[in-house]
């Protein structure tokens, strides 16, 4: 939508093909909380500065380096105005308020979240007059040398060809096409959830690929959080995480534990758990909490399995009782012992008690699981979206593979958003970076494609 | 593995003895939306319920009654229907909003009369115009009825008699709404006395709505989603005007009361005397504020409202229009022929009104300031 309104605002005439119905517009918007962009001072709704190196730096770490690093200072010194942008095109921020996440000072945070943007983004482009489509499918496209002549259409139950002079894609991630994330993922994304919308299926970053686009990030690229495993299979959004992991000990299906869940506090470690939880039996994985810790973490939406004993709490969860109660003993066995016996326990901060001779340790907040009522919480891998995209230059133009593996910018095809965040993910996330992806490279894709086409 | 359903337990678009446990609906919601918490910018009731864990049902009366129905959390809402989790607090928290209304009222038999308010309202209203009209024409021959007096209303009906009948259906409507408030706030704040800021904090709120105004960021106020989906302060503006228009109208008979009691000063009053004037521009604001809010939510979204309360909103606000304009007729006119039949039918207007105070939607003022009152004294400061 950035790039509509953008290509609409320079005069030329644009229409929006959105494959979903109008209540599921936007893509994976619709979910979103917030805008991780550069700032040299606090405003209204951040409170403080984010100057762009530090975005840089941060960004560097969160994907050791498995960037475009050019593409991601670009993209960070274009996100410097993109909060101002957004508010000039009717978006409505919130004061920084409880600061659950942490995030209160590097990013802004809509007013009831991505939906409220993307009504204040539809409603622009209804004055500008922008042409929108509901469950208007592009299903292929005509490209040749490079060059996009027209795209095939599915609409009202019949076949469109849409000629245009420039097209920008900005269709999203392939995370609902299960087929194709096994590529990636092998029979594992099978049990993946889908945390977003389900209309998100590639088509248009496959329809890219095979016609020679260059790509970026590798296939089993992707952000992925655990979430309640009884969350329906396509758009749970939000309201389905659960952070119960750094106060649990986390059992797979056999009842025993497979990683540190005390590693670090939760925000740094909330995005390595949906790939940790894809390597166990079936993607599921079970945290186990008791009466003293239940109330540390965010309330979750599906109420926990719970029981007064660990049998009992096993029956419930479908594991192997005898199993559960000797890791929750092993692990009881293991904590305040040493050095560890006097230290006080402390949600929030590193502190630092850790089991002995466990393995694998837990190296925070180990304290007994011995105080009933016991609690269960069902995880699994809930995929919010693939990396894996189609290369782009600073333009937004998609790159196309020349002579002797030359990347060659295609003249009139740009992408913004999750199908070319790759270029700026190789791995690893940073909360709100990807709606500055969206939001930047869809105001450049929407300048090129104006440009383009004015010519 | 048990499974708890996140999905509505009926179709949501169910409606009046159809529903399911309003309670229970509620509580759904709000264990969706307290894991959410993308709302929280938005009004009084996500801060509040993110001060919990769980929620009673006297929680919940609590919440329902502190929402205002901004429609902001619908139209920003990732799960709004047709999404299966069909989460839509306004229209959930009205149903649950009126149904302590029907809850709390004074004697329960009388609950009813919630859902057939606009034939309640018709009905009063036509009773009240007619008694008003016979028992005028019968204790007093034609001529009086039809004379000049002045603006001397007493003339027609003595002093005392208006005195002592409406002031005694106003003291019954008074102990109804005090005996309803006493009663919800005992349930959703057991144990809990007010302090000084309590009470000064939820009485500003009161005033100036504050959130209706919808916040925003530094100092702005973003309004609410209301009539649809654009942000306005339209809704806020109206409500002022009805709030102090009735306020005023209100003030302007206690100023009369004590002119003539205290003072011996007996009506009629001049057009420039103080209970004339505030009673002048407070009629102004009950003309304008009510129809602008009938107007409001007539062109509403579907989606946000409960058509089955349609009666009980637009029927006290109706009232208040009818009090209003009979009023001021009453008052242009108090010194010809017409005023005697003028004052029957305001005094008719009037008694419907007072009569139905504690059985429409007036009452969704005193349960308001009392979960304006709790959540005072629970926010940290």
């Amino acid at each position: 939508m950035a790039a509509a309104i953008t290509a609409r605002e320079r005069g030329v005439k644009v229409l929006v093909l959105e494959a979903a119905p109008k209540d599921f517009r936007g893509g994976n918007t619709r979910h979103v909380r917030n805008i991780r962009y550069a700032h040299p001072a606090a405003t209204d709704f951040v409170t403080g500065a984010y100057p762009v190196d530090e975005y840089y730096d941060d960004l560097l770490r969160v994907t050791q380096g498995n960037t475009d690093k050019e593409l991601s200072r670009f993209l960070i010194e274009k996100s410097e105005d993109s909060a101002d942008w957004m508010q000039a095109h009717g978006v409505k921020f919130q004061p920084p308020l409880s600061g659950t996440i942490g995030l209160d000072r590097t990013n802004a945070f809509f007013k009831g979240g991505g939906k409220q943007l993307l009504n204040a983004y539809y409603t622009v482009a209804d004055d500008l007059g922008i042409d929108c489509r509901y469950e208007a499918e592009v299903v292929d496209m005509k490209i040749e040398d490079g060059v996009f002549t027209a795209a095939r259409v599915k609409y009202q139950g019949a076949e469109h060809i849409v000629e245009a002079r420039a097209i920008v894609i900005a269709a999203g991630g392939f995370q609902a096409d299960t087929e194709w994330l096994k590529e990636g993922w092998g029979e594992a994304a099978e049990g993946f959830l889908i945390r977003g919308t389900g209309y998100n299926k590639g088509r248009m970053l496959r329809v890219l690929m095979d016609h020679g686009a260059q790509t970026a990030a590798d296939a089993d690229q992707c952000h992925a959080i655990a979430i309640d495993a009884r969350s329906p299979k396509c758009d749970g959004g939000i309201a389905t995480r659960v952070d119960c992991v750094i106060y649990s000990i986390m059992v797979n299906r056999q009842a025993q534990r497979f990683y540190d869940e005390g590693e670090d506090i939760w925000p740094k470690r909330y995005a390595i758990w949906g790939r940790l939880l894809a390597k166990q039996e079936d993607q599921i994985a079970y945290g186990i909490v008791d009466a003293k810790v239940n109330d540390l973490f965010m309330p979750s939406m599906y109420p926990p399995l719970k029981s007064d004993t660990i049998r009992g709490l096993a029956e419930q969860l479908e594991l192997d009782p005898e199993a559960l109660e000797k890791t929750v003993a092993d692990y009881n066995a293991a904590c305040r012992q040493g050095d560890n016996k006097d230290k006080e326990f402390t949600p929030g901060v590193l502190d630092g008690l850790s089991t002995e001779g466990l393995e694998p340790a837990k190296t925070n907040w180990a304290q007994p699981i011995d105080t009933p009522p016991y609690y269960g919480y069902p995880l699994k891998t809930g995929i919010t979206f693939t990396y894996l995209g189609v290369k782009v230059d600073k333009e937004a133009r998609v790159q196309f593979e020349g002579q002797g593996g030359r990347s060659v910018p295609a003249a009139n095809i740009f992408a913004a958003g999750e199908v070319m965040s790759g270029n700026i993910l190789g791995q690893g996330y940073a909360g709100g970076v990807g709606m500055a992806i969206g939001n930047v490279f869809g105001r450049v894709a929407g300048e090129g494609a104006a440009r383009h086409v004015s010519n | 593995m048990s499974q708890t359903n996140p999905q509505p337990p009926v179709d949501y678009e169910l409606q009046g003895d159809q529903m399911p446990d309003l309670h229970d609906e509620s509580r759904r919601l709000m264990t969706i939306c307290n894991a959410c918490r993308y709302c929280e910018g938005f009004c009084g009731v996500f801060p509040a319920m993110m001060r919990q864990k769980t929620f009673t049902d006297q929680d919940l009366d609590y919440l329902a009654n502190l929402c205002h129905g901004c429609n902001g959390c619908y139209y920003a809402c990732q799960y709004a229907p047709p999404h299966e989790f069909a989460v839509n607090i306004p229209q959930t928290f009205a149903r649950l909003r009126a149904d302590t209304y029907r809850r709390y009222t004074w004697p329960s038999c009388l609950s009813g009369l919630f859902q057939k308010n606009g034939t309640l309202v018709s009905v009063l209203l036509a009773l009240g115009i007619g008694l008003l009209l016979v028992l005028v024409n019968l204790f007093n021959p034609p001529e009086v009825v039809h004379g000049e007096h002045a603006g001397n209303f007493y003339a027609v009906i003595p002093h005392n008699v208006m005195a002592w009948s409406f002031g005694g259906v106003f003291m019954y409507a008074v102990g109804v709404l005090l005996f309803g408030f006493w009663r919800f706030r005992r349930d959703t704040a057991p144990g809990k006395p007010e302090t000084p800021l309590s009470v000064a904090g939820a009485t500003h709120d009161a005033m100036v709505m504050k959130y209706m105004g919808g916040g925003g960021v530094g100092g702005k106020m973003d309004g609410c989603n209301y009539p649809d989906e654009s942000f306005s302060q339209i809704r806020r503006v109206f409500h002022q005007l009805t709030f102090w228009g009735f306020l005023l109208c209100f003030a302007a008979t206690s100023v009369a009361t004590i002119y003539h009691y205290v003072f011996g000063w007996e009506a009629p009053y001049d057009y420039n005397s103080l209970p004339v004037l505030l009673g002048t521009v407070g009629g102004i604001g009950l003309l304008i504020g009510p129809v602008g809010l009938i107007y409001l939510k007539h062109v509403a979204d579907p989606n946000t409202q409960v058509g089955a309360q349609r009666g009980m909103d637009t029927g006290f606000l109706a009232l208040l229009f009818l009090v209003s304009l009979t009023g001021l007729a009453l008052l242009a006119w108090r010194e010809t022929g017409y005023m005697g039949t003028l004052l029957a039918i305001h005094l008719g207007t009037v008694l419907a009104l007072f009569l139905t105070l504690p059985y429409g939607k007036f009452v969704h003022a005193i349960y308001r300031y009392a979960a304006l009152l709790r959540n005072r004294r629970e926010q940290k400061s």
